[in-house]
């Protein structure tokens, strides 16, 4: 029997699923006496109606785009890797280090050198699960659960002890040096008389993001590791019959998965803080799963997810001052958007399949 | 380390154990019927905003319990919505429950009490009293047994005791009735319960639902113990509590066991900060990962291979 047609699947689904995320969430707002408009508006004012906003809407959205590739890649070969956060904080580890090691002497140097490091050290510490996974049968999902504590442990005793500056209260690295500065958009756009807020810490990262996106198309969808890993994510049994290595594919698409994750580092510790501090990941990562449980794993539907996140995480930051809303706010939607599009997906799913299956029958088709 | 230090360890193990050991009965049920729940973490929260905030507000604590615990059973609820009547993904209805906890207690408490997302202090009448056993006060002075009867076994609140109790009583309930069996058998083999005329989803929805009720006790301990709601108060303890499970391998008396070693982990720890075996320095924060190293050992199979329930993790769909 012919389904739904492939918009519905892609757009109406999701733009119904978030709908009623935000109704639910407007509701809320009405319950502890907050108006849910006033609260709207000032969200789209915070997030897009100055170039500080823009900067901020579309730091975060760098932030979540690498995040929501890592937990989409994963999704592709069916893994659910919740570990992003950890692996972003790791990847933080070895941005860190790398640009610490060396007085670089200008950006275009210090850039591959860090996507190199952040991209290896989220991958290493995706590793560990996902060779217990590939090898031991060890469920990847508690396995990066537990990661993820673990390496906030770790980073907690690196960050007080031997990274700290001697001397300072503070748990965080010394300043990278000023040849590792990213340009900001401020300083991009200057040159085409662009005036963007210095303020704002969006950065060259976002180019990077955007191009990961690319590069995330063209692995699914037009190599063969791509085809190997969405055939393995269909069916193991039948990709094992085509002469798939399970093992490999699980290894594989987790180190990729956790490379994402760590490259976001360029973005949040390279790009923003320009150095490593405390709890630098600030949630992304399980940002990542709405992502791409919202994007459905498509770098389209990514990036559009991230941007939607990105107005919420800087939208959500006004909220706090006009309203004296909690930025908590903003984690009540995510859950929301999560439970909709991940797990209730049927609910909506089924009556719209069913409108359609009635409409073909109307028309006799 | 004298002897007194001694008691004293263990009895804060035993307050650090007791919402450990309730929330990994919690899971153990539901995982025993096939639902998967990583959940634990935000049930605990929202029971514990919940109890926080009404214990304050009636002056009761009991009140705040049964409010904090309905709360737990709601989140409940959604997972069993979610993952058992529409067949959604247990995984993502599990982080998508932890979320809403978290932000939810967040917002409603701010706007409740105005004091940034947390609730008043309890004052002590609205607090659960330390439960003082028989003969505590006679035995004190006895050597060795007295301080352990009078010190370590006697004077917790009721729920420290509901918590051990919990133990037996789902040991029996699991393994010695016809409900335990079916119960277990829905999370093993659900087409042979369901060819046998009992309802997969209703015993399921029966496993969340106990879930829910030991995972709002659980909230409320913490709530009772720190006296008000904090922010993330449960701090990864509904994780360290699904790392017990593993540990224990789904079965009461190891949960016990395992709840009871993590909770010795947090108790003994500000004694072994900082100092140092053989020559390495322990560090505290390798304490506070120890309970994710081990079970990450334990999931690894070189001590013992952990199974979880055969068909945990995925919806039951009846054929058609």
């Amino acid at each position: 029997m012919k389904k739904m047609p492939r918009w519905a699947d892609v757009a109406l689904i999701p733009i119904l699923n978030l709908l009623i995320a935000f109704i639910i969430s407007g509701l809320v707002l009405l319950a502890i006496g907050k108006d849910p408009w006033a609260a709207l508006g000032t969200m789209i004012d915070g997030s897009f109606g100055s170039s500080r906003g823009v900067g901020y809407t579309l730091y975060y959205t760098t932030n979540f785009i690498f995040t929501g590739l890592a937990m989409g890649i994963a999704s592709h070969a069916r893994m659910f890797n919740i570990g992003g956060e950890g692996q972003a904080a790791l990847g933080g580890l070895g941005v860190a280090l790398i640009l610490l090691a060396v007085p670089w002497p200008h950006w275009t140097l210090a850039l591959p050198a860090a996507i190199l490091f952040g991209g290896l050290f989220g991958a290493a510490w995706a590793f560990i699960p996902a060779y217990l996974q590939a090898k031991r049968g060890s469920h990847i999902v508690i396995t990066t659960i537990m990661f993820n504590f673990i390496a906030a442990s770790l980073m907690g005793y690196l960050l007080t002890g031997v990274l700290k500056v001697p001397g300072k209260m503070a748990a965080e690295t010394a300043k990278f040096p000023e040849g590792a500065h990213l340009p900001t958009f401020h300083e991009m756009l200057a040159p085409f008389g662009i005036e963007f807020s210095k303020h704002a810490p969006a950065n060259l990262s976002f180019l990077v993001a955007l191009l990961c996106l690319y590069v995330f198309w063209i692995l699914v969808w037009r190599t063969r590791l791509g085809y190997n890993i969405r055939a393995f994510g269909e069916s193991e049994s039948a990709a094992v019959y085509a002469g798939i290595n399970p093992a490999k594919i699980i290894i594989i698409t987790m180190l990729i998965s956790g490379a994402f994750a760590g490259l976001m580092a360029i973005n949040n510790v390279m790009g923003e803080a320009e150095r490593l501090i405390h709890n630098a990941v600030e949630g992304a990562g399980f940002i990542g799963i709405a992502v791409a449980l919202m994007g459905r794993n498509h770098p389209i539907g990514i990036f559009l997810a991230a941007l939607l996140f990105g107005f919420l995480w800087q939208g959500g930051a006004e909220l706090q001052f006009e309203h004296q809303i909690p930025r908590e706010m903003v984690t009540v939607i995510q859950a929301l958007v999560i439970l909709l599009t991940g797990a209730l997906d049927n609910m909506v799913r089924r009556p719209v399949e069913k409108l359609f299956i009635m409409r073909y029958k109307a028309k006799g088709l | 380390m004298d002897f007194m230090t001694l008691i004293a360890i263990f009895d804060s193990t035993l307050r650090y154990a007791t919402p450990l050991l309730l929330a990994c009965l919690a899971g153990l049920y539901s995982e025993r019927a096939g639902v998967v729940d990583i959940g634990l973490e935000g049930k605990m929260l929202g029971a514990a905003f919940v109890t926080g905030g009404v214990a304050y507000v009636t002056g009761s604590i009991w009140l705040g319990l049964l409010a904090g615990t309905a709360a737990s059973i709601a989140l409940s609820l959604i997972h069993g919505v979610a993952s058992i009547t529409y067949h959604g993904d247990q995984l993502i209805s599990g982080v998508a429950i932890n979320f809403l906890a978290a932000g939810l207690s967040i917002v409603i408490a701010s706007a409740w009490f105005g004091l940034g997302g947390r609730t008043p202090s309890l004052p002590p009448e609205a607090r659960f009293q330390n439960i003082n056993l028989p003969l505590a006060d006679t035995l004190q002075n006895v050597p060795i047994l007295g301080p352990i009867y009078s010190e370590l076994i006697s004077g917790h609140t009721i729920l420290v005791y509901v918590a051990l109790l919990a133990v037996p009583v789902t040991w029996a309930v699991l393994f010695r009735t016809r409900f335990g069996l079916r119960l277990r058998a829905a999370g093993e083999n659900p087409g042979a319960v369901d060819t046998a005329g009992v309802s997969v989803v209703r015993l399921r929805y029966y496993a969340i639902l106990i879930a829910g009720l030991l995972c709002g006790l659980a909230g409320a301990y913490l709530a009772d113990f720190a006296a008000n709601f904090v922010k993330d108060m449960t701090a990864g303890r509904g994780f360290i509590a699904l790392a017990a499970l593993i540990f224990a391998k789904w079965r009461p008396w190891q949960a016990m066991g395992t709840c009871l070693l993590f909770g010795f982990l947090s108790a003994a720890a500000p004694y072994l900060e900082n100092k140092s075996f053989m020559g390495i320095e322990v560090a505290s924060q390798f304490i506070d990962a120890l309970p994710y190293i081990l079970t990450v050992i334990i999931l690894a199979g070189f001590v013992g291979k952990a199974i979880p329930p055969r068909a945990g993790g995925q919806p039951y769909v009846k054929e058609q």
